[in-house]
Order: structure tokens, then sequence, then C-alpha cells
């Protein structure tokens, strides 16, 4: 009878409590990217200069990467959301909520791979050099 | 022909299995610990007959509830391997035996001992709903009739059994104990898409409020907690439906 830890388990809940989870992150990490990007492009108004200073900052290869992190937090909550409306509005949803969480990630899977390539392309290039 | 004597059955054998129950007296505790119990158990024995073996002969203090034992009083819900159960209705031989099982309160009501939890705010949800009849005009001289059809739009949820599995498995429920939670939201739609019931509008208000059916945020946790099969989070779709969709 050995003491343990007091904490309790994380409940272990299928695909639609991860589901969940995962739209509430990406939900938060768009918000910021947002609440910076009306930032920095309210600076437009400081001065013109002071704009290009902010945008020239991001050009580097971690930006990059965050981009393309965006673009696949906003592809997985625009897609889930879509799931989510059609669980709540579609007579039938809830029963293929399992099909409908598959075909998200088949869908953006097959926007990702190409999209991160073309994304990541240039900086690879400027990063270990140009065959072209 | 001469007798052949058949190969003998083999007697089903006890193995040892662990289990780590998160163990709370009040009286001696500040907080939860874990504790561990070796008990030999056959394949086919239910979680609830390793916790009345432990209680009986290793260890008396430990507390749970348990009524019939038979999946129909919904008394014994807990947490068995991070997923709610009713401990009378999981077997040994369907748990991987290699690790401790891990058994624990239900989430999300207040622990008062060990595995049990006090029910009284998941009961006054379900009696916020009015899970009853309700019915107007004159009294009929013979029983309400109703067609197989309209039966069947309700029949889900007459399976419920009030164990609390779904409400303590909702991840809304657990942060926020004002949601009415999925339970009462079933025994809700029960009544709400019964023919002879006329109480529809008042318990749809009801649920309409800020802690009814649009906190449900779609986990389907319910739907999988569920020991009784009822497509919970369906339940609660068809609510959000016939309110939207009913003027």
């Amino acid at each position: 009878m050995a003491t343990l830890t007091s904490v309790g388990t994380l409940y272990r809940g299928g695909e639609g409590m991860w589901t969940w989870v995962l739209h509430r992150v990406t939900g938060v990490a768009v918000f910021f990217f947002l609440l910076v990007h009306v930032l920095d492009t309210a600076l437009v108004r400081v001065s013109p200069e002071a704009y290009d200073l902010v945008i020239a900052s991001y050009k580097t290869p971690i930006v990059n990467l965050l981009e393309v992190g965006l673009v696949g937090a906003v592809l997985y909550h625009a897609f889930n959301g879509l799931r989510v409306v059609l669980i709540d509005f579609w007579s039938k949803g809830p029963r293929y909520q399992r099909q409908m969480t598959w075909a998200i990630a088949a869908v953006w899977l097959l926007l990702m791979v190409p999209g991160t390539f073309f994304m990541l392309k240039h900086t690879v290039e400027a990063m270990f050099g140009s065959t072209s | 022909m001469t007798a052949v004597a058949e190969a003998p059955i083999a007697a089903p054998v006890a193995t040892d299995v662990t289990f780590r129950v998160r163990r709370f007296l009040p009286e001696v505790d500040a907080e939860p610990h874990w504790e561990e119990y070796t008990v030999p158990l056959f394949p086919t024995d239910r979680v609830l007959t390793a916790l009345e073996k432990i209680k009986g002969e290793v260890d008396g203090t430990l507390s749970f509830r348990r009524s019939c034992g038979h999946g129909i009083c919904g008394s014994d819900a807990m947490r068995i391997n991070g997923r709610n159960r009713l401990a009378c209705k999981t077997l040994v031989k369907d748990l991987d035996i290699s690790k401790p099982i891990t058994v624990e309160a239900i989430k999300g009501l207040p622990l008062e001992k060990d595995l049990i939890v006090d029910m009284e705010p998941f009961f006054e949800a379900y009696r916020a709903v009015m899970p009853f009849l309700i019915t107007d005009g004159h009294e009929p001289s013979r029983e309400r009739l109703q067609s197989a059809e309209d039966r069947a739009k309700f029949d889900d949820g007459t399976k419920c059994i009030l164990c609390a599995c779904c409400t303590t498995s909702c991840p809304v429920y657990w942060t926020d104990g004002q949601y009415f939670g999925p339970a009462a939201i079933v025994a809700a739609n029960r009544f709400i898409f019964d023919s002879r019931d006329s109480g529809a509008e008042q318990r749809l208000e009801i649920l309409n409020e800020k802690e009814g059916v649009w906190r449900c945020r779609t986990t389907f946790n319910c739907t999988d907690a569920c020991p009784r099969g009822i497509e919970v989070t369906k339940a609660i779709q068809e609510v959000k439906r016939a309110l939207i969709f009913r003027r």
C-alpha cells in the first residue's frame, strides 16, 4: 500500500474532447496574432518608417515558422468550426462527428503539406543556398 | 465404442490485479492521496467485485456507493482508468491489468469521502428541468394514447439511470457548476419530445438560459461515458435545434 501523489488523473476523453481542446488553443493563438497584427498595422499612422522597421524585423526564419503555425491554426480552427456547426445544426451531425474529425484532419494535411513547402521554400533557399 | 475421457476443462485461474484508488478520509486527510491494493480476480469479475474484496479483506475503511450491482440503480459511477464508468459494468478482462487500474471519484461534484461525492448539485439541476409529465385541459377518462412513432421520438432518454457519468465527464460542467449538465438536458429532452406532454415551452425556456444547452461544446465525453448507451450529445443537440427552429 504505497502512498503516492495526490493529484487526480487527466480525463481520458476521445476525439471530441481533444478537438475541442485544440479548437480553444488555436483560437487563443489566432487571437494573439490578430492583436499583434492590429498593433503593427496601426504603426503606419505613427510613421511609415516605424512601420517599415517593425515589418522588416519579421523577416527571420523563426517568424517564417510562426507563419506556418498561424496558417495551420487558422485552417484547423476554420474546419473544426464548420464541424461544430454541422454537429449542432445538421440532424445527423452528432452521429458523424468522428468521421467529420478524420475528414477535417485529412483536408488539413492535404493543404498543409504543399502549403508548408511553398511557405518555407524561400527561407530554406536563403539559408542553405539556392540550386537555381 | 469405447468411452474416451474428455479433456478436463481448465478451471479459471485468478490473477493478482493491482488497483490504484484515490482515497480521501475527511477526518484524517487534508488532501486526497493514491493507495495501491492487489487482489486476486477472475477475468469475468467486475471492478465492483474488486472494491468489495478490498473493503472486505484488505482495508475496511474504503468507502463507495453500490446498490444493485447490475447497472440499473446508477450508484457506482466512478472514474476507472481515466473514464467515467459504472464499476458493476466494467469487467477485469476489458482492462489492461499489466498496469495498476486507477479508480477515483467522478469529477466536478464535491468530494465527500473516497469514491463518494455530494450528488445534490446534480439532482438540483435535474429537478430544475421539471422531469415529470405536465398536461393541460381536461383530465382524460382513459389513458393518454401515443403512437409507436411518437413513443420512439424520446425513447433514448427513457434509458437514463441518473448515475451522473455523463454530467461529470463534461469539461464545461467541471469548470462551470451552474451549467445544467448533460443528464438534466436528457431528462428535459425526454419530456419535450413526448407528444402527451404540454410543458415543452417552459422547459425550452429554462434551457435557453445562459447556463442551458448553449454551454454544450460538443466534446462527446458524455456520449462515450453513458453506461446505458444514450446518445447524450445528440439529445442536447435536439434541444438546441428545437430552440432554433421552433418559430
